[in-house]
């Protein structure tokens, strides 16, 4: 392409944002005026409000979720998007499994997302979960040196997905997932507490008579199993961060 | 805009038909609530930076030989924490249908044309003042198999990144008036009405490009805790 193209600049700063200078943001958003902003949002009321932070101007409330819907496959996964771990260490673990529907069908368009701290207990967020083609802009792999500690996996047509990540610490051993799905109003998290790492107690704690859907069992050297079931028998136990 | 600009189905004269899609999928038992751990990894999150992202993603326009088909327009916001504070440096990506209302996505049956030069998919990372600018076209309406004549409104699929785990959002952007939001099942799994009039852009001249685009404001709000840390930029 090589005509010259009028158009804007990329990102444009922020300057152009309208509104009152002492407001930044809200009064600019939609339904804003007339909305009494987080209260009206169900389970908000306990969450310390806007009025926390000094000199910032009330807030409209959050902005809801929707379905990730079917087609987003072209645009969220990422080549090398389950292998957090750098390559050829040794000590990395695979986990996998399939993700279940309420008639026990699999799943075959979810898309998994994988956060957890490092072996080492750190957790100083690290970019460079992907890289870029600068020719082409395509998808590149990982540099295969660092570790991020975010994967992206989504399920195949049998609604399975694998992981090749580093052990969580004992002091936080478990790989937080958020699940995205067609049918799924929002996103679902959960935790996938790896088997023999020392948080069985503080599983039970969690989750009591259920804390088995959380287990990632050891099924082999270095394998382990993490399915999800998300409604009836066995329904995997979902987590929330407020309240 | 008012809240009423997106009523429920009822003061259109009709009820809202269920999202379907959700009836062996979603969960039937309460989330646990994990409670107050300050060491929850969910308390933190991700981060993407230039690697990540190239200049061109912002513009899906600019992706192929020629031009797309379609009303072009540029969709600019900013994102914020529930405290109002911007989120700086993060990723956003986007996905949408073309302007026929056809998806670059060998599922979509549709029987509507492909247009050889847009794929749909677009990211930007986040300035410092949180804010974000795509330039794009308009998409169009299309129909699901929900139930009978079930279009889906207009609508951009949005994916945000906070500062914490806990405040990752994916959601979809919709254009004012248009008349299919009061009869849309995924929308109104927002029960709330004034929730639902945040997921409306709303039409700014200030942000059309003269005689190019036109402009669209669609500010985000991430939910969630996160830790209290200092923040980076601020310091820089
Ligand atoms: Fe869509």
């Amino acid at each position: 392409m090589t005509a010259p193209i009028p158009g804007p600049a990329p990102v444009p700063g922020p300057a152009p944002v309208p509104g009152p200078a002492s407001a930044p943001g809200p009064a600019s958003v939609p339904g804003s005026a007339s909305v009494p902003g987080p209260a009206s949002v169900p389970g908000s009321a306990s969450v310390p409000g806007p009025a926390s932070v000094p000199g910032v101007a009330s807030t409209p409330g959050p902005t809801p979720s929707q379905t990730v819907g079917p087609f987003y496959g072209y645009a969220l996964p990422f080549p090398g998007g389950g292998e957090v771990a750098p390559s050829g260490d040794a000590t990395a673990i695979t986990v996998h499994g399939y993700v279940y529907d309420g008639a026990g069908e699999p799943v075959p368009d979810a898309l998994l997302e994988f956060w957890q701290a490092a072996p080492d207990g750190s957790l100083v967020p690290r970019p460079g979960s992907w890289r870029r083609d600068p020719a082409s802009g395509a998808f590149l792999a990982r540099d295969g040196l660092d570790f991020t500690g975010f994967g992206r996996v989504p399920t195949g047509a049998d609604g399975h997905w694998t992981l090749r990540t580093l052990p969580p610490p004992p002091t936080a051993p478990y790989l937080s997932i958020c699940l995205f799905a067609r049918g799924l109003s929002g996103h679902l998290f959960t935790r996938a507490y790896v088997e023999g790492l020392g948080g069985e107690r503080e599983l039970k704690g969690l989750a009591g008579d259920r804390a088995e859907t959380l287990l990632a069992r050891r099924e082999g050297a270095g394998v382990f199993r993490f399915d999800v079931r998300l409604q009836g028998e066995g329904e995997t136990v979902f987590l929330s961060f407020d309240r | 805009m008012t809240i009423d600009a997106v009523p429920d189905g009822r003061s259109a004269g009709r009820v809202v038909d269920p999202y379907r899609s959700g009836a062996l999928r979603e969960p039937t038992r309460a989330p646990v609530a994990v409670g107050g751990d300050p060491e929850a990894v969910e308390l933190y999150g991700p981060v993407f930076g230039t690697t990540e992202v190239t200049s061109l993603d912002a513009d899906l326009t600019r992706r192929h030989l020629a031009e797309p088909h379609g009303e072009r327009i540029t969709v600019s916001g900013r994102v914020l924490d529930r405290a109002g504070r911007p989120v700086r440096g993060q990723l956003v990506e986007i996905w949408q249908a073309n302007a026929s209302g056809r998806y670059a996505h060998q599922r979509d049956q549709h029987p509507a044309p492909l247009d050889p030069n847009f794929t749909g998919t677009g990211r930007c990372l986040t300035d410092a003042d949180g804010g974000y600018a795509f330039t794009t076209i308009r998409p169009g309406a299309y129909p699901w198999g929900n139930h009978e004549n079930a279009w889906r409104p207009a609508h951009i699929h949005f994916s945000l990144f906070g500062r914490a785990f806990t405040q990752r959002l994916v959601t979809q952007m919709y254009f004012p008036g248009d008349p299919l939001l009061a009869y849309d099942p995924i929308l109104h799994t927002v029960s709330d009405a004034a929730a639902r009039a945040r997921l409306v852009a709303a039409y700014d001249p200030e942000l059309s490009v003269c005689d190019w685009s036109l402009g669209y404001r669609w500010d985000i709000v991430l939910d969630g805790p996160s830790a209290t840390l200092p923040d980076p930029e601020a310091t820089r």
